[in-house]
């Protein structure tokens, strides 16, 4: 009976205004585990997914995405648009109006200063923050009254929704940061491990790298929500720990994350106490294409645009790489139900996803093969292929990672079948994706031919993630080997749409152009898409209301979690 | 032998100085990045800013003086203030983590009693048991006992505790269901259930760690007693009518100590060196933990302040096992 009421409350209150069935605190405690253990509960000091989540039970943005990447309104009362007047004709303001009677979970009201605050606090130039890139292009942020809020952008903006919105963008009080600005905002421990929100929950104890525990903020909008009275988040350990403690001993309610082998998590799911979730954002792994010659022996000019590569400039080479990867067996080997081949670098939301790819599915070795017999490449002695005196000879490196090292060995088995000899070679994440201009092993110097990653981007907008491989995001000396054009692709036609994108407002349009950029990266075979890498969590049998999200924290609807009984 | 501490005192210091220079140097030239573990959708500018606002923009001798300043004369300042209530000047700038933007020092604290209690208890329990497996290993030698404690030490030596460890869990937690497979950290003992609670976590964590501990020790205690039970005062104590259990527990046993405390006092420092595997597997969220998450997150000051702590224990009960080999054994003498 129990049970009933509660789900049924559940379900009216996403529905409906407050549920008045159940009542803040009955389901008593839960217990969540995220393997990476949160540092620290002020997102904007550390860009951390682990940060972020754990922050966003008590941090809110104005608006959010839900489960299917839609915009919905979270602190605001409507996500303003050009058709209700909230965003300006001319794209370069946007107002947004909170909900009335909002409170702190220290009982003081939410206004509009406390959203004018964040953004002083995040563009503040030694502050160091984090999620500086969500208020780009801002000129000023307005207080209209006590709760409206005017951003004005100095350029237009067709997609305005960068500054507070989703969980990288959430509002801090005034009040308790107003002393945390610029260098002094590391020394505010206390406020940037307890922050004061206007989420479910309200911090109790943080102990860094360690655990948080949190109780229902009591202030919180909605009388009846949360269900649960408290919460602990404790980090640390790895996946395969994680998940056995929801989904084997039952310890825990709710497992974040769980990259573990389909096999492995199979069987853990088989003993019964819990539920695998899996939902899919648009995170690719994809394998990069050097188009400049990485040779030690060009010294400072190595890896730039003034030595093209010796082979990968030919499209055919290129071609036939693609051709010889079977994408359904690295899935099956690496991610099973949790990963999907992919043949874009752009795979969602569904109005960006191009269908004129799709041939990359099927793996055509004999194709492969005889495209590159046509294009001059004629195999030697050795079964390498050889034209004027270049052999096809590559280096491929990637992080380390167990899926990554088999799908190089597996990789490196195809290509060799169409007679290209591949070099593997991994080094660890930290400095490969570290940013170090000093160390030549990191992703953006790329003194390799070809390199494996997975990107994806925040929110639904591909703007920003699409001009990635405009001619000068490339990363050069100049720029201190900073940028993410790791291919260093440069096309005049890409540039062109890149700049037609930034200032066109029509969704419809905009989606037309996004699909044009990925149908030229992929006919180009600038990158090679391998797998639509899935999220997977765990929950256990008994926690009611999950609802896994992709497109902004997972935790984003804990305030509707219940036990089930 | 006063002296000859003082000496060997006044020596650690510049050996420590020379230390910290060298760990800090390692940790620089190392390609490390404190923002390589963000999301790639953080831009490149962003990361410079935030490497910027760490201060890693200033010169390398700045950096270490900077550290040295903190760590030896505001950290210590600091301490006092806490212990006695004073007020000693204005705003002191603390070692600063990269990670989690707060004090080292109060991280290290906050860590210490986890470690202490599950390593330090494990070492304790190990030191109990390997000490009696040894002697009797010793004096019956080539019994079953010996063969039997040989073979356990020799898988406890060699069996790694991540796979002792996660035997354990899937045993006693995922099939029995006994003990839980994470440990609580917030917990607190307050009676006699909330005891037991207690000692169900810190089962799992203490045998393995004990069993790699006593397996060591064992080994060094059953050589020692061995070389000692031929020597020719044991025949004497012998011929003297003394009754086989003084001979072998007061004459054999103490002599064949020294080199053993020797040893146990060196293994000191790596209690407080948290058991970094075994703290991951179970959770235990110690010192070895923070080491670890630090070296991944390219952590620098959290790995300076740590690894400087361990030396200056290392160097510290160097000497003191050096001081305890005098006191034992008054056939030394260092004057």
């Amino acid at each position: 009976m129990k049970f009933k009421t509660l789900a049924l409350a559940a379900m009216l209150s996403v529905a409906f205004t407050p549920g008045t069935l159940a009542e803040r605190g009955s389901s008593g405690h839960v217990n969540i585990i995220y393997w990476q253990a949160p540092s620290t509960l002020n997102p904007y000091l550390s860009g951390g997914t682990k940060e972020l989540e754990a922050a966003s039970l008590v941090l809110e943005p104005l608006a959010r995405y839900d489960e299917t990447g839609s915009m919905v309104p979270w602190l605001a009362e409507s996500v303003p648009t050009v058709e209700n007047g909230g965003v300006s004709e001319d794209l370069t303001s946007i107002t947004w109006k909170l909900k009335p009677n909002l409170k702190w979970s220290d009982g003081s009201d939410v206004t509009s200063t406390d959203v004018v605050f964040t953004w002083t606090y995040c563009t503040h130039p030694d502050g160091g923050c984090a999620q500086n890139e969500k208020y780009n292009d801002v000129k000023n942020v307005e207080a209209l009254d006590d709760l409206t809020v005017k951003v004005i952008f100095g350029v237009p903006k067709p997609f305005p929704y960068g500054p507070f919105v989703g969980a990288q963008a959430p509002i801090l009080q005034a009040k308790q940061f107003a002393e945390c600005m610029g260098e002094k905002a590391p020394e505010c421990t206390e406020a940037n491990f307890g922050p004061v929100g206007t989420g479910p929950f309200m911090v109790k104890e943080f102990r860094p790298n360690d655990v948080i525990s949190f109780e229902a903020n009591q202030n919180y909008r909605d009388a009846a929500k949360p269900a649960f009275a408290t919460a602990t988040l404790k980090g640390g350990g790895d996946a395969a720990a994680a998940g056995r403690s929801v989904l084997e001993t039952g310890e825990f309610d709710y497992a974040w994350n769980l990259q573990l082998a389909p096999d492995v998590i199979k069987a853990m799911e088989a003993k019964g106490k819990g539920k695998v979730v899996a939902a899919f954002g648009t995170l690719v792994e994809r394998i990069i294409i050097n188009f400049t010659d990485p040779d030690p022996a060009l010294g400072a000019e190595r890896a730039t645009a003034k030595h093209p590569h010796p082979i990968l400039t030919d499209v055919n080479v290129r071609k036939a790489l693609s051709m010889a990867i079977d994408r359904n067996l690295l899935v099956e080997i690496g991610y099973g139900t949790t990963g999907r081949p992919t043949c874009n670098v752009l795979p969602a939301p569904a109005i960006y996803r191009s269908s004129a790819n799709d041939a990359c599915l099927t793996q055509d070795i004999e194709g492969a093969k005889k495209l590159l017999e046509d294009a001059g490449w004629k195999p030697g002695g050795d079964g390498v292929r050889v034209k004027d005196g270049k052999r096809l000879t590559l280096l491929y490196q990637t992080s380390t990672n167990a899926v990554r090292q088999d799908f190089q060995a597996l990789i490196k088995q195809w290509w060799k079948e169409i007679g290209v000899e591949t070099e593997l070679r991994n080094i660890d994440a930290s400095v490969f994706f570290g940013s170090d201009p000093g160390s030549p092993d990191t992703f953006q110097k790329f003194f390799a031919d070809v390199e494996m990653y997975a990107n994806n981007f925040d929110g639904t907008d591909p703007e920003a993630y699409m001009s990635n491989w405009s001619c000068k995001q490339a990363p050069r000396p100049e720029t201190q080997w900073q940028g993410n054009n790791m291919a260093r692709y440069c096309s005049q036609e890409y540039d062109g749409l890149v700049a037609e994108m930034a200032s066109t407002g029509d969704i419809n349009e905009r989606a037309r152009l996004a699909k044009a950029m990925n149908d030229k990266l992929m006919q180009d075979y600038v990158i090679l898409p391998l797998v639509d890498r899935g999220r997977v969590s765990a929950h256990s049998n008994t926690l009611g209301g999950v609802v896994l999200n992709t497109w902004d924290s997972e935790l984003w609807n804990a305030a509707d979690w219940y036990r089930e009984k | 032998m006063f002296t000859y501490t003082i000496r060997r005192s006044l020596l650690a210091v510049p050996t420590l100085l020379l230390i910290s220079l060298i760990i800090f140097l390692l940790l620089d030239l190392a390609p490390s990045d404190p923002t390589a573990n963000l999301p790639l959708t953080i831009p490149p500018e962003v990361r410079e800013q935030i490497r910027q606002s760490l201060g890693l923009g200033d010169p390398i001798h700045i950096r270490y003086l900077l550290w040295c300043k903190q760590f030896f004369i505001n950290e210590p300042l600091n301490i006092l203030e806490d212990m006695f209530g004073w007020q000693i000047g204005g705003d002191r700038l603390r070692v600063l983590s990269w990670q989690t933007r707060s004090p080292v020092v109060d991280l290290i604290v906050q860590r210490l009693p986890q470690t202490l209690w599950v390593v330090g208890l494990s070492y304790i329990l190990g030191i109990l048991i390997a000490v009696p497996i040894g002697v009797i290993s010793a004096y019956r030698q080539y019994s079953w006992f010996d063969q039997i404690g040989t073979f356990i030490s020799m898988v406890g030596f060699s069996v790694p505790t991540f796979f002792t460890g996660v035997l354990l869990i899937v045993i006693f937690s995922v099939w029995l269901g006994w003990f839980p497979s994470i440990y609580d950290t917030t917990h607190q003992v307050t009676d006699w259930s909330s005891f037991m609670v207690q000692v169900k976590q810190m089962i799992m964590p203490v045998s393995v760690l004990a069993l790699y501990n006593a397996s060591q020790i064992s080994r060094f205690m059953r050589a020692s007693m061995l070389d000692n039970l031929t020597q020719d005062y044991v025949r004497t104590a012998r011929a003297k009518g003394l009754r086989e259990q003084v001979v072998v527990l007061v004459h054999v046993l103490r002599n064949s100590l020294i080199p053993v405390i020797t040893v146990i006092a060196l293994g000191v420092p790596q209690v407080f060196g948290g058991a970094i595997i075994t703290e991951q597997v179970f959770k235990v969220n110690g010192l070895g933990q923070l080491l670890i998450i630090a070296i991944q997150g390219g952590d620098v000051p959290v790995v300076q302040t740590l690894t400087f702590i361990f030396a200056v224990l290392i160097v510290l009960f160097n000497l003191i096992a050096d001081i305890l080999y005098g006191v034992l054994d008054p056939r030394i003498r260092y004057d």
